[in-house]
């Protein structure tokens, strides 16, 4: 079983990073030949960094857009990001400080994390426009993260796992000296099913997280009039006059 | 040809989202462009056998060269946000109108040729072949899209519907399958020198006719120049602007405000238009082409300052590309932005917005106005969606938004705006934009216009409003006709200038 899910995470590990540099790759290599920010825009490249970060951090446009998938939808990722962030004291040793003192928040944040994400499936159910638009895979994506968090949340506070093992392992994987995994239903059911997401990432619709900084409407700066912007296929047509 | 009957959305207080009806604008369709229009074009007129690989070449392509496109179909997570901020949507009650069902008709064709998931688990990640319905669906639903962007101020992640219907649209052009009304339009703007048609002479007849009338009127001989070599400022407006009411009220403005700033200035026989509708399809070479026009015009005639009169997508196609596409504009570096860019005077924007120009002008008080002359208007301003979502003015963020109001409060006393949530850059289209102001979509244009007409209604009957500014002369044919379907008087939209014309006193 150790042998299996070391070769797991390996493999996950390698396609999670792979995939992800070459989407990123594509899309900076492909050319945005117009300036199409949606305005009103900053006009100057900080101010571009400022919209974004309100867009990364708050979720800016979809505050403006709709309450409930704002609420559901941040409540999923601030959770998320905590839970990560307390997840570092199984690859750290020693642990860092910050994440010491972020251990009991990040307990919390998978509460969060499940709440929102119950709250998004049942949107997809309830509201006729969006279950219009939902297809087999999002409703399964909602579902495998639901998974993960409640089979995470009951290590934390029904079966705990043991964690010494468990960070043994996960130190052992990233200095190539394989230690064996315990065998705990949950801890295996919590780990294959993160396999699994970090798989899928670069091939669904989990790339709006790299998206979102790519996207022309939000990264461009608005001053067409003051620089002139040309992509090198467009600039060729120059040429001919 | 007699359109077909429709219910004409009953105005309530607020803008309602209706429950989803599948299908309901499946059979609003416009023309297709017959063969001697797609051929001027270089466009097939009709599918042929190998039609579906073309399709999907050119979806290749265009992802090739649009990281728009490309980013866009990856990232939407179909959170649903989007879903009722379409006007057509909330007029028609068809979800196809939802911004991300739009899209998902060529996200589904997408995921299936070009991503991994969708060639193995195509029903799991809802990718599909492309066949004759989809690509009939692309056809109807690309065409009720009036590329408006309003989606994309309220997706999370900046999707534009509009890059795709481009998109889209580009790709039914190259198997043949082309809109009749845009791609007309593209014929004549490029063999005749403006939308309408309208040869040189006819527009030199206009024009002597037009300065009669306002010498009758006011008693001072306002003129307007056509291709005086040596003037100082070339207006490139609309054709409409040269024919339609109350289009055409705008166009006596801008030369009274000219005249009455003793600015030198010309019209061009070979760039009078404006509108670009290579924006419509999305075909990057097409709107070079119609934009080189006025590259050429202006270097021909030797002008120092470029300015646009009240046009939406114009306005878009000149404040955002023209610096790209033609070098209008500054910041160039190489030798075909140089030259036209060492001629132009860097004192002012190129280009320049007419209601920049007649703001500026009224503020550094060279030209006198009187605002009691509009005393009988109770105006609101309904924000163009390409102006508001796609271009600027002034230095400032949102200076789109305060400049034309600034204007129209200086030339007239009542002003009140229409509801916060459908204005400024969260504004609805007037319902026509896009390449949809054609007979054969009258439908489509009725019901889209629902929530515009919602937030006006609601002015007048609060604050009796009576007028309606715009700077668009898609939006002033649109509510022409649009306006007395919802029961108000037609004469109520108007342009900007046409406040201004009344107002400014000349001497
Ligand atoms: S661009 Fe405008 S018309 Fe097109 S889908 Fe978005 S909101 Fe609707
Ligand atoms: S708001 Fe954006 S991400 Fe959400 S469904 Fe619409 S297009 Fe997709």
């Amino acid at each position: 079983m150790t042998i299996i899910y070391a070769g797991m995470f390996y493999i996950a590990t390698l396609l999670l990073v792979a995939g992800l540099v070459y989407k990123i790759f594509d899309y900076s290599r492909t050319p945005a030949p117009l300036k199409i920010p949606t305005t009103p825009a900053p006009t100057t490249q900080k101010g571009v960094i400022y919209r974004m970060a309100k867009e990364v951090v708050l979720f800016e446009s979809l505050f403006k857009s709709n309450k409930w998938i704002w609420v559901f939808g941040w409540l999923f990722h601030f959770g998320l990001l905590l839970v990560l962030l307390r997840h570092l004291r199984y690859f750290t040793q020693p642990v860092w400080f910050w994440v010491d003192i972020l251990q009991p928040f990040g307990k919390y944040a998978s509460i969060m994390m499940v709440i929102g994400l119950g709250g998004l499936l049942a949107r997809r159910f309830l509201v006729d426009r969006v279950r219009y638009i939902s297809t087999p895979s999002d409703y399964l994506m909602l579902v495998l993260l639901l998974a993960i968090g409640l089979s995470g949340m009951m290590m934390t506070f029904v079966t705990h796992t043991d964690i010494i093992a468990l960070k043994g392992f996960f130190l052992g994987l990233m200095y190539l000296d394989i230690q064996p995994l315990p065998q705990d239903p949950a801890l295996l059911v919590h780990l294959a099913l993160v396999a699994l997401l970090m798989v899928i990432f670069p091939i669904s619709k989990l790339l709006h997280a790299p998206g979102l900084f790519f996207s022309p409407t939000r990264n461009q700066a608005d001053n067409p009039r003051e620089r002139r912007h040309v992509a090198a296929w467009a600039a060729r047509l120059d040429q001919g006059n | 040809m007699a359109a077909a009957e429709f219910d004409v959305p009953e105005l309530k207080d607020d803008i309602e989202v209706p429950k989803i009806r599948e299908g309901s604008m499946a059979h609003a369709k416009s023309f297709l462009a017959p063969k001697p229009v797609q051929d001027f074009m270089g466009y097939p007129h009709e599918l042929s056998e190998d039609w579906k690989e073309r399709a999907i070449d050119k979806m290749g392509d265009l992802l090739g060269k649009y990281r728009s496109l490309k980013v866009f179909l990856d990232a939407c997570v179909h959170c649903g946000a989007c879903t009722d901020k379409c006007h057509y949507y909330l007029g028609t009650s068809d979800p196809k109108n939802m911004p991300v069902a739009r899209q998902d008709l060529m996200r589904q064709v997408y995921r299936r040729y070009f991503t991994t998931p969708g060639k193995l688990f195509p029903k799991l990640v809802g990718a599909k072949d492309l066949t004759k319905e989809t690509l009939d669906d692309w056809y109807s639903y690309y065409h009720q899209c009036s590329e408006c962007r309003r989606c994309s101020v309220f997706c999370p992640y900046g999707i534009d519907t509009a890059e795709i219907t481009m998109a889209g649209r580009e790709i039914l052009n190259h198997v043949g399958m082309g809109q009749k009304y845009s791609n007309e339009i593209l014929g004549k703007v490029q063999k005749i020198g403006n939308n309408l048609g309208l040869p040189g002479p006819a527009l030199e007849d206009t024009l002597e006719g037009l300065e009669e009338d306002i010498e009758a009127d006011t008693g001072v001989p306002v003129k307007l120049p056509i291709d005086v070599q040596g003037a100082e400022v070339l207006l490139v407006t609309p054709s409409a602007d040269f024919f339609s009411e109350p289009h055409v009220e705008s166009l006596i403005g801008y030369a009274k405000v000219f005249h009455a700033a003793g600015i030198s200035w010309t019209l061009s026989s070979h760039a009078s238009e404006a509108g670009n509708f290579g924006l419509f399809n999305g075909n990057y070479e097409t709107m070079r082409k119609v934009a080189m026009r006025i590259r050429d015009a202006a270097l021909e005639l030797g002008v120092k300052r470029i300015v646009v009169g009240e046009c939406g997508h114009a306005w878009r196609v000149a404040y955002s590309f023209w610096n790209t596409l033609t070098g209008i504009g500054y910041g160039g570096n190489d030798p075909f932005s140089i030259e036209l860019q060492k001629q132009l005077d860097p004192n002012y924007p190129q280009p320049q917005h007419i209601c920049e120009l007649t703001n500026d002008l009224i503020k550094q008080g060279k030209i006198a106005v009187d605002p009691s002359a509009n005393d009988d208007l109770v105006v609101t301003y309904h924000d163009s969606c390409n102006v508001a979502r796609a271009s600027r003015m002034g230095d400032e963020p949102g200076g789109q938004f305060a400049i034309p109001r600034e204007l129209i409060q200086s030339v007239a006393n009542n002003f009140h705006n229409m509801a916060e949530e459908t204005i400024y850059e969260s504004t609805f289209c007037c319902g026509g934009g896009g390449g949809l102001l054609t007979d054969d979509l009258m439908e489509v244009r009725v019901k889209g216009a629902m929530p515009r007409m919602t937030a006006l209604n609601n002015v007048v009957k609060e604050h009796q409003v009576n007028f309606m500014a715009t700077i668009c002369a898609i939006c002033k044919a649109q509510f022409t006709k649009v306006l007395p379907k919802y029961g108000f008087d037609m004469s109520m939209v108007g342009g900007v200038h046409q406040l201004v014309s009344k107002a400014i006193k000349l001497d």
